[in-house]
């Protein structure tokens, strides 16, 4: 698939998931899952371990900041800037600075391969998700992992169904926090 | 945990996210700063007492548009610094240019005024407390502005720390600018704009470590 076409299929799923469709935005995610593999594995060959976790952090970090992306600006633009900011971070953790001239670094490259191809990730979300504390795990458990709509899942806790919704973006803040293996705020 | 799993958590249950909701939240830091900085100049400073006679001259006006327009052009940098690979673009015009007026309208001054009240135009009465008290009156806005930020995206902290602290100087100096008594181009050339600039070098050193995500 060309860059373009791949910037249209996604950027209409993404905001249709943008809208709440579910099934829209898991096929954006998937979707995105394979070229930031393909895109991070070339650049981190060093590391190849590293590439899946940060697939997921890269993952996590657009969900949780999808609010920041305008319509009127290329989602190539908006993908490229997050996943080129989290693997710096990760560079920087492992003090390699000098990969971080690379003169080849282009926007449009990143739709332009796509890797199916998932290795294991060496850092367990379930095992993250435990750290958190309850008022965010559950919310997460419920409405995330066992599907439960907002209503529900407030009644089960005992919250509101706004406390919820804060809970659960507060809690996948706080994951992507933990992954990048910085505070827990 | 496997991507693919990582996926269908993240997609499931997931909710709508409200239009504008970024530039949101910045509004509504910019709106709530701008209150308390306004309250700030009120209780503890006061308005000038001749304000209402001063709103005739023109200097007034351009000591209020200076750094209104200055945080204008600031409010569309942070908007675009909190947004990943979000083009800056021309934004930095908006800042440049009305400093560069307001240095031409003080070079006027400057030249036209025989020396020995040059030091005068350029010192006013309150160059002491000038830029502290701006920094002072930015503060509300810049904390508000930088947790908006925290709730927002930007790739390049450093700069979004300056330009979030540039748009609370900018604020700060427009409501100080209704308690300021100076009317001198070459004042507003050199002491508002060292008051504008302290909480943006305030924003690059605290921009790393506070907005990282």
């Amino acid at each position: 698939m060309q860059s373009s076409q791949a910037e249209q299929v996604l950027r209409s799923l993404f905001l249709r998931g943008q809208g709440g469709d579910e099934q829209a935005y898991k096929a954006f995610l998937q979707g995105m899952s394979r070229h930031l593999r393909a895109y991070l594995s070339r650049r981190l060959f060093g590391w190849p371990d590293d590439v899946e976790d940060l697939v997921q952090e890269c993952l996590l970090a657009m969900h949780n900041q999808r609010h920041t992306y305008d319509s009127d600006q290329p989602l190539t633009a908006w993908v490229h800037a997050i996943a080129r900011y989290k693997m710096i971070d990760l560079l920087r953790a492992k003090s390699v600075r000098e990969a971080l001239h690379d003169p080849l670094d282009d926007a449009d490259e990143l739709f332009a391969a796509s890797d199916g191809e998932a290795r294991d990730a060496q850092r367990d979300l379930h095992t993250l998700l435990e750290t958190l504390p309850e008022r965010q795990r559950l919310p997460i458990l419920h409405t995330k992992l066992e599907g439960l709509s907002v209503a529900e899942a407030a009644q089960r806790t005992g919250m509101s169904e706004s406390a919820v919704k804060v809970n659960v973006h507060r809690g996948l803040k706080a994951l992507a926090a933990r992954l990048r293996g910085g505070d827990a705020s | 945990m496997k991507t693919d799993d990582l996926i269908s958590m993240l997609a499931t249950g997931v909710q709508p996210v409200p239009r504008r909701a970024a530039s949101r939240r910045l509004g509504w830091a910019l709106a709530l700063g701008l209150a308390a900085a306004l309250a700030i100049m009120w209780t503890e400073y006061g308005v000038r007492k001749d304000l209402v006679q001063a709103l005739f001259w023109p200097m007034l006006w351009v000591k209020l548009l200076y750094p209104f327009a200055i945080g204008c052009a600031a409010y569309v940098l942070v908007q675009r610094l909190a947004r990943p690979g979000a083009k800056v673009g021309l934004s930095w015009v908006g800042i440049g240019t009305p400093v560069l007026l307001v240095w031409a309208l003080a070079a006027v001054a400057w030249f036209g005024a025989s020396p020995d009240e040059r030091m005068h135009l350029l010192m006013g009465e309150t160059w002491r407390s000038c830029a502290f008290s701006i920094a002072l009156m930015a503060l509300p806005v810049f904390v508000a502005a930088l947790v908006a930020l925290r709730s927002l995206a930007p790739t390049r902290p450093a700069w979004a720390g300056a330009a979030a602290g540039l748009l609370a100087g900018a604020a700060g100096a427009t409501v100080y600018a209704l308690h300021c008594p100076e009317m001198t181009a070459p004042f507003l050339g050199v002491w508002y704009l060292l008051g504008m600039l302290i909480p943006v070098a305030v924003g690059a050193a605290v921009g790393p470590r506070l907005l990282r995500w």
